[in-house]
């Protein structure tokens, strides 16, 4: 069997904080993290209202500073989810390719690294920039929830809001790792971009469309069988939740909101001896989200993976 | 130059689908030598650049740089060898000094040494001027020779240059020239592929001339001058008090003699240049010049190519 010599991650961290660098400093990312800032801002603003005008009094306030929305601004958790995305491809989608049309690669390849080095290091480097931006996020809501409210978060707060970063996070990760595979299969930045682009649509708007269509097809209602209805609306969540985008909103329903007790679709039995609107604890509410969590990050494994297979067996000749 | 191999391919051979690029090839470069890659496009020049390189997996043959098989232990061979690609390509927004510090990074060279080094190497290439200027603004031959001083900075032993020269303008095309002629009397060993043939022969101890993923020739340009004018190497002789056409007669592997133009033109199988100085000093003769007439490759090439292709 032959042996590999040295190790191939040599090298990984000179080519992420280089990404990093550059995505920190290139235009591209400048405008897209003003979009994010601004939206962000104007989502927890118009929290902040709301809260005000309605609440009196709450035990999680500062978690409802990620969700609750005030017309015609949808909340910052929904911003999030939907313009995350937009971030990790814009960060990926010419991370392979971008160094072929640059005639890079060859030169980048000729140095004592493994192949394995440039695509894990343009992850790392690409996921460290948009870790640095979610905590940034975080700090500045926490701040302004604290400068508005004048209430500062509990830590069971904070806790559960890091989690929901951390979901974040491997949310983006699995776009990040689309849009670099997508960036080691197809020769053309823009087409790759186009590519990212058109799943992360199809996903995000169209798959709400899909999957009860799929579902009806799959799992057909039968009048006179009610358990249909629930094989039907089952079958149709776990056609939903092959989008991220499922995945992410169920997590973010969970772990930012303590009263909520499920997924999908709740009985009354599950129901017996339990305080209705009691909270549950962190730990319980991260347990119900364990699979969503784990499927993400499966997801972002596996992309990863169809990019590294796509990179290794490609002939490098610019 | 020493006889020491520092590159040996045995039966090399590279097949993409039904099509082979590279065909069963043998290629032995001694430590110091500069070789000249030289054929039509597709001729499996670049294919075999990348399988020295470990960057594409040969079919089937052997390799071993320095010794190393580069699939086995591409690290050590990497460490080794520099190359420098055909329109080199450098992140335009990062200065030539950021490029290189980039480059000596993932070169794992140590840091305490790297700003030095790269201020000399800029230095030996004229770019230490203009090192912090963004890339962007580089000419082509300007970002040659940053390709040159990343080979210095790294200090390989070994330099593979894809079309160096391609698309300069001639002041620059011999800056490069006289810093591939450094390197070679550094003791470098360089691999030069070119189209340009005026290049090669200014610069190549030998050639490799590929051919449909073959090398049909391997050897030095006087070698194939007379290989295909049908054996013959021409020797220019200036001498006098004797008569060349019998002396040279005598001489085993002269084939013909013609007084040209006030001097004496030998035609022989082999370089007979000793045993002809021999005789005439022996015969008492004054020898003023004795040359092997240096065969000019863009003619050889052309008359190479189109026998093979007869």
């Amino acid at each position: 069997m032959m042996v590999r010599e040295g190790s191939p991650f040599r090298g990984v961290g000179v080519i992420a904080l280089k990404e990093a660098a550059d995505h920190l400093t290139s235009a591209r990312m400048h405008l897209i993290m003003g979009l994010v800032l601004l939206t962000a801002i104007g989502a927890v603003y118009g929290a902040i209202g709301r809260i005000k005008d309605t609440t009196a009094e709450d035990a999680y306030l500062f978690l409802k500073l990620f969700t609750v929305a005030r017309e015609p601004l949808p909340s910052f958790a929904a911003f999030l989810g939907f313009l995350l995305p937009l971030v990790a491809i814009a960060l990926g989608f010419d991370a392979i390719n971008g160094e072929y049309n640059r005639r890079t690669m060859s030169r980048l390849l000729a140095q004592p690294i493994y192949r394995d080095a440039v695509l894990f290091g343009k992850f790392l480097g690409a996921l460290l920039v948009i870790a640095i931006a979610l905590l940034t996020l975080w700090l500045l809501m926490t701040g302004l929830g604290i400068l508005f409210l004048g209430l500062p978060p509990t830590a069971a707060d904070v806790v559960r809001s890091l989690a929901y970063l951390a979901a974040t996070l491997a949310c983006a990760g699995v776009w990040l790792a689309l849009a670099i595979a997508f960036s080691a299969v197809i020769r053309s930045p823009a087409t790759s971009a186009l590519a990212a682009l058109s799943v992360w649509l199809i996903l995000t708007v169209f798959w709400g469309m899909i999957a009860p269509l799929l579902a009806g097809l799959i799992a057909p209602i039968d009048p006179l069988d009610p358990s249909t209805v629930l094989a039907q609306f089952e079958a149709q969540q776990s056609i939903a939740r092959l989008s991220p985008q499922t995945l992410y909103a169920e997590i973010t329903a969970i772990l930012l909101d303590p009263a909520a007790r499920s997924v999908g679709p709740l009985f009354m039995s599950q129901l017996q001896g339990s305080l209705y609107g009691a909270p549950l604890p962190t730990m319980e509410s991260a347990l119900i989200v364990w699979p969503q969590l784990s499927a993400l990050v499966a997801a972002m494994i596996l992309l990863f993976t169809v990019a590294y297979v796509a990179f290794q067996r490609q002939e490098v000749r610019a | 130059m020493s006889d020491e191999f520092v590159i040996e391919a045995r039966g090399l051979a590279k097949q993409y689908g039904p099509h082979v690029a590279v065909d069963g090839i043998d290629l032995q470069v001694r430590a110091g030598e500069v070789i000249g890659l030289l054929g039509p496009n597709g001729a499996g020049k670049t294919t075999t650049i990348l399988m020295l390189l470990g960057l594409t997996e040969a079919t089937r043959g052997s390799i071993l740089i320095l010794g190393k098989d580069p699939l086995r232990r591409p690290l050590e061979v990497k460490r080794d060898v520099g190359y420098l690609p055909d329109s080199v390509g450098f992140y335009e927004t990062m200065t030539g000094r950021e490029n290189l510090t980039y480059m000596a990074r993932l070169a794992a060279i140590p840091r305490g040494v790297v700003g030095e080094r790269i201020n000399s190497v800029l230095a030996s290439v004229h770019l230490l001027e203009v090192a912090d200027r963004p890339v962007a603004t580089y000419s082509r031959g300007m970002r040659q020779r940053l390709g040159i001083a990343e080979l210095l900075m790294r200090q390989c032993r070994i330099a593979i240059l894809d079309e160096p020269t391609s698309g300069l303008d001639p002041q620059s095309t011999q800056e490069l020239l006289d810093l591939i002629q450094k390197l070679s009397r550094g003791g470098m060993t360089i691999l030069l592929s070119s189209h340009m043939l005026d290049v090669v022969q200014t610069v190549c101890h030998r050639i490799a001339l590929f051919n449909k993923g073959r090398i049909g020739f391997f050897g030095t340009i006087e070698e194939l001058a007379a290989k295909i004018g049908g054996g013959t190497y021409v020797i220019d002789v200036e001498a006098e008090g004797i008569d060349l056409s019998a002396l040279a007669a005598t001489v085993d592997g002269v084939k013909n003699v013609m007084a040209v133009n006030g001097h004496w033109q030998c035609e022989a199988v082999r370089d007979v240049r000793p045993q002809l100085a021999q005789r005439i000093v022996a015969a008492g003769g004054a020898l003023r010049n004795l040359d092997l007439r240096r065969a000019r490759l863009d003619e050889a090439y052309g008359r190479y190519f189109r026998e093979v292709h007869q």
